[in-house]
């Protein structure tokens, strides 16, 4: 073109390795997602055996610091509010173990599993096709237990906001929580809302500015994180995960148009797969007894989409 | 191949002439040309008046522009025109010029989608191949990336656009209109330095924008030089608090905002180039916002100034030009014009 342009003035980009706040300064981190807000990290909290999620919310640099302060802290102890509500009536997701709104970080029981999407993908990798599963088939009661997780969520009030196939977890193998023995977690266990930490070691972690060190019984290091995926992966409990999008609301709307937002999903990353979907809804819509009426406004808002029709 | 713009979708007309030589060679602006309607400060433009004002012009302006570029009517090929989204009036006062024009000389139209012409015209002079676009306007507020032969809308407004936020909260405080009201808050708020709290709405990849402007009501209020000081609005240091610094927090917010949408989209779609388009990418504070997003996500942004930025008839000859050697021309029946068009109902033929 024949004319200059007026690009401004942006430093030659570079790694930003973000310090992270006390006591994480020296902590073992493996970087696991970037996402907008957040950096989500695998690390250890208050043993060096006790592995967690760390999601840290950076100060933002182009934000005024007085806004990004606000805003740090209001959308992380949402978050967490959600969670401990969550807990609280007995859905799965993973435990707050600790936070600072202060600094914006928080600790997270770590759950060990794949996403849905990996389940999905892995099974896709190992010879099934979407189409024509039959009837006995694993990936018809993940599709159920995935209808029935959120339904829970959306039954005690709390719609997530960012539904996807990644925001689904499947919880594998020996239950990963503390506090709990009983060995390789099956299906029949899933309904049952689970105590997990001893209630004295969140609370304390939850309210005192520097996490107190507690005597916790000697555990096993934590297995590897699971690599190949294989069939048995579609058993174990749904477990939702990132919730910094949740709103607390009864809303048919909100909750069909969280509904919208994992069929899209669904579509955008399993292509074939809208059967299976069905049974996703299928069982939502007996999972509680709202689900009926959400799923018929989901007709309508799959009618005009997420979007409304621009103006102007 | 040579292309005549018109633009006239809000209360600019713009006409431009642009020549893309051959597939590999840049395009070359032969003409750009623009001219504002004017209002009083604390008033808007109403769409009947700027409809006239168009209409005064749109000749003057055509007959310079294809002098300027020193061409002969024979060479132009097509006659593109803005078919919408925008203000109903103007927008059939620029489509019955470039009807008239078409029979006239007897060329071929071409009605182009005002969004995907800013974004085209970004994409050309800044040479971002696949960018996130960040599309910010009087009357726009998207966040779109390509994919599969469409622009789709990842975030947009809940309400109002930016800039139509940016001109209203402009009035409410009577800063003048000359040269545009985003303009004049940008350099006010380079003199605040308090920052006042003002809703701040992001809702995943939405914004929403109308609670400011209620504020703003509110807190122009508190800050007449008429009230006895001791009811006038002070930071927490008893400080007073001035319209710059009502600018300056504005500001803030609103980009802060934008910045974060565009961020989200981002990492949605695992892009790292951002283009920001549309009236109030012109604005440095937004630029530098954006810059320092980039910066942290080891990727770029890129932005064109306000000869670019600022509706133009360029970018629609630009984008219609594209449209036309796909084999696209609209039929002088079909040439009509809509207040509602959106960026995903264009089919681009013309991207990979």
């Amino acid at each position: 073109m024949a004319t200059a342009t007026d690009t401004p003035a942006t430093p030659p980009p570079q790694h930003t390795i973000h310090i992270l706040p006390a006591p994480f300064t020296h902590s073992p981190l493996t970087l696991l997602a970037q996402g907008a807000e957040a950096l989500v990290y695998r690390t250890v909290f208050l043993t060096p055996h006790t592995p967690c999620v760390l999601k840290y919310r950076p100060p933002k640099p182009y934000r005024h610091p007085i806004l990004d302060k606000r805003l740090t802290k209001a959308r992380l102890l949402a978050e967490a509010r959600v969670l401990v509500k969550c807990r609280k009536d007995g859905v799965t997701v993973p435990a707050v173990l600790g936070l600072d709104a202060e600094n914006g970080w928080m600790v997270l029981e770590w759950v060990e599993g794949g996403s849905v999407r990996g389940v999905l993908d892995g099974w896709v990798a190992g010879g099934g096709r979407f189409e024509g599963v039959e009837a006995g088939n694993g990936v018809w009661g993940l599709m159920r237990r995935i209808g029935r997780a959120v339904g829970r969520v959306h039954d005690i009030g709390v719609c997530h906001g960012d539904l996807t196939t990644s925001n689904l977890m499947v919880r594998t193998g020996a239950s990963a929580v503390r506090g709990e023995s009983e060995g390789p977690q099956t299906q029949t266990q899933m309904q049952r809302p689970k105590r997990l930490t001893p209630s004295a070691l969140r609370e304390a972690a939850m309210t005192s500015d520097a996490p107190p060190v507690f005597e916790l019984p000697p555990e096993e290091p934590p297995p590897p994180p699971s690599k190949a995926q294989s069939t048995s992966d579609l058993e174990g409990d749904i477990v939702l995960i990132d919730f910094g999008l949740a709103t607390q609301t009864v809303q048919d709307e909100d909750r069909a148009v969280d509904l919208y937002v994992l069929e899209r999903a669904f579509a955008a990353t399993h292509p074939g797969a809208e059967a299976l979907f069905q049974e996703v809804l299928r069982s939502y819509g007996e999972s509680y007894k709202g689900g009926r009426s959400v799923l018929r406004k989901l007709e309508d808002v799959r009618l005009r989409g997420r979007k409304r029709s621009m103006l102007g | 191949m040579i292309a005549l713009g018109l633009e006239g979708s809000a209360n600019k007309i713009g006409i431009g002439l642009i020549s893309h030589p051959s597939a590999n060679e840049p395009p070359i602006v032969l003409s750009n040309l623009r001219h504002t309607y004017p209002t009083p400060p604390g008033e808007g433009f109403l769409p009947k008046d700027t409809a006239i004002h168009h209409r005064a012009w749109v000749v003057r302006l055509i007959k310079q522009a294809v002098r300027q570029a020193g061409v002969k009517i024979e060479d132009i090929d097509c006659i593109c025109y803005t078919k919408g989204p925008g203000m109903g009036a103007p927008l059939q006062s620029v489509a019955l010029a470039a009807r008239t024009l078409s029979l006239l000389w007897g060329k071929p139209l071409v009605g182009v989608n005002h969004c995907v012409g800013h974004i085209e015209m970004g994409r050309a002079i800044t040479h971002a191949s696949n960018p996130v676009v960040l599309y910010v306007s009087g009357g726009n507020t998207q966040v779109i990336a390509y994919s599969a032969q469409r622009y789709r809308i990842f975030g947009e407004t809940l309400d109002i656009a930016i800039g139509n936020c940016i001109d209203r909260f402009a009035r409410t405080l009577m800063i003048p209109n000359d040269p545009f009201p985003g303009y004049n808050v940008e350099q006010l708020a380079k003199k605040g330095k308090n920052l006042v709290d003002m809703p701040y709405a992001v809702k995943g990849m939405d914004a929403s924008f109308s609670g400011i402007l209620a504020a703003a009501d509110l807190l122009a209020a508190q800050i007449d030089e008429n009230l006895p000081l001791e009811k006038r609005l002070k930071t927490e240091d008893g400080e007073l608090v001035t319209k710059a610094d009502l600018c300056f927090s504005l500001q803030e917010t609103i980009y802060a905002m934008l910045v974060e949408i565009t961020e989200r989209a981002m990492a949605h779609v695992g892009s790292t180039q951002v283009l920001v388009v549309g009236g109030v990418g012109s604005n440095k504070r937004l630029q530098q916002m954006m810059g320092l997003m980039a910066r942290d996500r080891r990727g770029s942004v890129f932005a064109t100034d306000e000869r670019f930025c600022i509706d133009n008839g360029i970018m629609i000859a630009h984008a219609g030009l594209l449209e036309f050697k796909t084999g696209v021309t609209t039929k002088l029946e079909d040439s009509t014009c809509t207040q509602r068009f959106r960026t995903d109902e264009v089919f681009v033929g013309w991207r990979d």
